[in-house]
């Protein structure tokens, strides 16, 4: 409930204990490990041993910290400065310089700025609106504890309400709380949690399963990914929570085998919980149990459409099949089953805790609550943020994120992945909820934000999300296994400058056929790049387009 | 057992719940255009010909699949439904190789018979010419990668009636191919029970008998569902 810059500052309980003094908060999310997190942690702990001061200074890995696209990063406790571009090498001077700071003897030395930067990188400013106009909410222990360590979870609150809800709630109380609330679905399509909960919760059926959708795959996406490696524990509680509600002992967590941080977290988080009996049979006492199973996608994406999922879960091949029956009614294995996004299950914990009310005052009328967005692209400040529905593109991507870099001028904003559309520079006044994002022709989508300046060729970004299409397409139904090829095909034409306008006129032809008779979400959207980039930038099409026969002459 | 009431191109019909706008269709002589749909095989909705408009339903619905409702209002040969179809079939031919002068079911081929009915008389779509093999390896039967359309008849009618399942597919999107065992030559599936009954249910010479020549496959697809029907009955098990 706190915005980051806040979260930033405020003592852990782990480090206010009394032989620790400071607290260094290494990011181990694998962006930053990417960048070399893991030998800049192993450095300070190296550096910490060899000058004595394990008693002193804490060496924590934590979750994501934000602004990704200037790692690795790191934030020291109590005050919660944050250096970015840390390497290995700044090892040695950072620990002699908090060695320094634990001498001091005044209260002013000890409060002065730290006298030390990292030799590449630099100190952020934690009171940029990057930090401050963020909200964090599913976020708001991501960064700030040791995944590792489920006692670090624990310490603020993990599976209190878990317990809270099981003793003392009946399950329609807790879907009655989830439905008052107003989350919708954080998957991308928007659809009311609550309603989902009590649809299963009101199937017959014995044995009923969950399942969280961690199968993010979007091109620029990742949110769940954060999530799960930074904080496992809220995921898990948010699914027992469900669990309860709806009846089911049964769990199923479907993640993409490229998260590997993320599974290793998991599957750690899962056991620790269940040694706690915070998990498995007659948890606190009550006749309600739920065990929790990984399942590790082989890289598809289609496997993120549900039916495809549950196909998967059960040892099919993944490929969609049409709905009705809706997973609700007959899901895995025929079961009941509920199926939510991470981020969905990371709301519950605190809709639980703070009440619906307050939930449901966050954010718009018909979007409550916050999201999480992956900002990339050409974009001077990248990385992971949380805002309260109904903020306007222009503020996440201008005022947040810092404009684009090289004064290119912003150009558009894609959202929503392959499933979604570009917003042009004219319209970021635009605020992020549902319906205003579908009005423009794209979509929330998971999350992924991802920016383009003017070097954009936005035939280029149509073309390159039909490819994406084109080679995810599970090759089920025709529209979608054959309309991807053609569409992509049409759409290296133009980029060839040997389209007619015969060859738009098939484009635009062949978008709706697509969208309106694919079997399953990937191929209904799949047309959506390219239908929105013709909406806003109709012009670059036509300025490749070659003399030739038009519409009329080839019968189309 | 009740009975819903709908209406279809404006036939009204009387069918028992549970039955399919396509056999609701069927029974008043409406024609809805099929390929992967065949009775006595579970529905896989997925050749998308017989997609049809729901009066107050946004999305068009498979009718192959959608169970019949009381009131429903369907039309099943609206000019966009007339397009689609087309387009579809455009689809299946440009993405295989499709050549009927010397294919063993000219003149018998459903893909064959489902382009003349929407009139299609040329592709609007440029020819992908893949290249797709030929898998000769079974000792009576044939199976050519260039006429399959996906359907997945063989795959279900080999795992449902049969019991045998030797057919899968294989990969993903464009590269989808119909695969015998673990991907392996036809012939050397030791649980193929040469049968033929992939054969006689595919809609195009994709599968043949290695007997047949240009134009000489005929099947009947009558024997599926009463051997279906049959089964449910208990008057035959094999």
């Amino acid at each position: 409930m706190t915005s980051l810059s806040e979260a930033h500052a405020s003592p852990t309980p782990s480090a206010a204990s009394p032989t620790s003094v400071l607290r260094v908060r290494c990011c181990s999310s694998a962006g930053c490990l990417a960048g070399g997190a893991a030998e800049l942690r192993q450095g300070l702990t190296t550096a910490v041993a060899r000058r004595e001061l394990q008693e002193r200074v804490a060496i924590t890995g934590v979750g994501c910290l934000g602004p990704c696209s200037q790692g690795p990063l790191l934030a020291i406790d109590p005050d919660g400065a944050l250096f970015a571009g840390v390497t290995a090498a700044d090892a040695d001077g950072l620990i002699a310089a908090l060695a320094h700071r634990l001498q001091a003897v005044s209260a002013a030395e000890r409060e002065a700025p730290l006298a030390w930067r990292p030799a590449a990188g630099e100190q952020v400013d934690i009171g940029r609106p990057f930090f401050t106009r963020q909200r964090r909410i599913v976020l708001e222990h991501c960064g700030l504890i040791d995944p590792e360590r489920i006692e670090a979870a624990i310490e603020r609150g993990a599976y209190e309400q878990l317990r809270r809800a099981v003793q003392e709630c009946t399950p329609a109380e807790v879907v009655e709380t989830i439905r008052r609330s107003g989350l919708r679905g954080r998957g991308g399509a928007g659809y009311p949690t609550g309603l989902k909960w009590a649809t299963v919760a009101k199937m017959p059926g014995e044995r009923k399963v969950v399942v969280c959708n961690a199968d993010e795959g979007d091109p620029g996406a990742f949110m769940d990914r954060s999530v799960l490696e930074g904080d496992p524990h809220r995921v898990l509680e948010g699914m027992a929570i469900a669990a309860y509600a709806v009846g089911a002992e049964q769990g199923f967590i479907y993640i993409r085998a490229e998260y590997k941080l993320a599974i290793v977290n998991l599957r750690r988080a899962i056991e620790q919980a269940r040694r706690r009996h915070l998990l498995g049979a007659g948890l606190f006492g009550a006749p309600f149990g739920f065990t929790v199973e990984l399942r590790v996608g082989a890289g598809a994406y289609v496997c993120g459409e549900e039916t495809a999922l549950i196909h998967s879960i059960e040892g099919q091949r993944g490929t969609p099949r049409p709905r009705p029956p809706y997973p609700a009614e007959a899901g895995v294995w025929g079961r009941p089953t509920l199926i939510n996004n991470v981020e969905t299950f990371a709301n519950v914990v605190p809709i639980l805790r703070e009440g619906a009310e307050w939930f449901a005052a966050i954010g718009t009328e018909g979007s409550k609550g916050t999201k999480v967005f992956c900002l990339t692209g050409k974009v001077c400040r990248g990385g992971l943020v949380e805002v309260p529905m109904g903020t306007s593109l222009a503020t996440i991507v201008s005022e947040m994120g810092e404009g684009c870099p090289d004064g290119a001028g912003l150009k558009a904003v894609q959202t929503g992945g392959p499933s979604g559309g570009c917003v042009p520079a004219s319209l970021l006044h635009t605020s992020v909820d549902y319906e205003s994002l579908q009005a423009l022709g794209t979509i929330m989508g998971s999350g992924g934000m991802v920016v383009m300046d003017h070097s954009t060729d936005m035939v280029a970004i149509a073309a390159f999300f039909m490819a994406f299409c084109r080679d995810e397409s599970c090759g089920k139904c025709v529209p979608c296994r054959a309309g991807t090829v053609q569409l992509h095909g049409l759409l290296q034409k133009h980029l060839a400058g040997d389209a007619t306008a015969a060859d738009l006129a098939q484009l635009e032809a062949l978008c709706p056929m697509v969208a309106e008779t694919s079997l399953c979400g990937l191929g209904q959207s799949a047309p959506k790049p390219v239908l929105s980039t013709l909406r806003y930038f109709r012009e670059e099409y036509l300025a490749r387009l070659k003399p030739g026969p038009t519409a009329a002459a080839t019968g189309r | 057992m009740s009975v819903r009431t709908l209406t279809i191109d404006g036939h009204a019909v009387a069918m028992a719940t549970g039955t399919t706008l396509l056999a609701a269709a069927r029974e008043v002589w409406v024609p809805i255009p099929t390929l992967c749909h065949l009775e006595g095989l579970s529905p896989v909705a997925a050749c998308r010909l017989c997609l049809v408009e729901i009066e107050g339903n946004g999305k068009l619905q498979p009718a192959c699949l959608t169970p019949v409702a009381e009131g429903m209002v369907v039309h099943t040969d609206t000019p966009r439904l007339q397009d689609y179809r087309r387009t579809v079939i455009e689809m299946l031919f440009t993405e295989g190789n499709h050549v009927c002068a010397i294919c063993v079911a000219n003149g018998h081929c459903e893909l064959q018979d489902r382009a003349v009915e929407v009139g299609m008389d040329h592709s609007r779509l440029p020819y992908r010419h893949p290249d797709r093999p030929v898998d000769l390896s079974h000792p009576h039967f044939g199976l050519d990668h260039n006429r399959c359309i996906l359907c997945t008849r063989c795959v279900r009618v080999c795992d449902e009636v049969e019991g045998a399942h030797v057919w899968d597919v294989g990969w993903r999107g464009e590269h989808c191919r119909i695969i015998a065992g673990l991907n392996e030559p036809w012939g050397a599936v030791d649980a193929c029970t040469d049968c033929g009954k992939c054969v006689q249910v595919c809609p195009t010479g994709a599968l043949f008998d290695k007997a047949d020549t240009s134009g000489e496959k005929h099947t009947d697809h009558g024997w599926l569902g009463a051997l279906v029907r049959a089964r449910a009955r208990g008057q035959q098990t094999r």
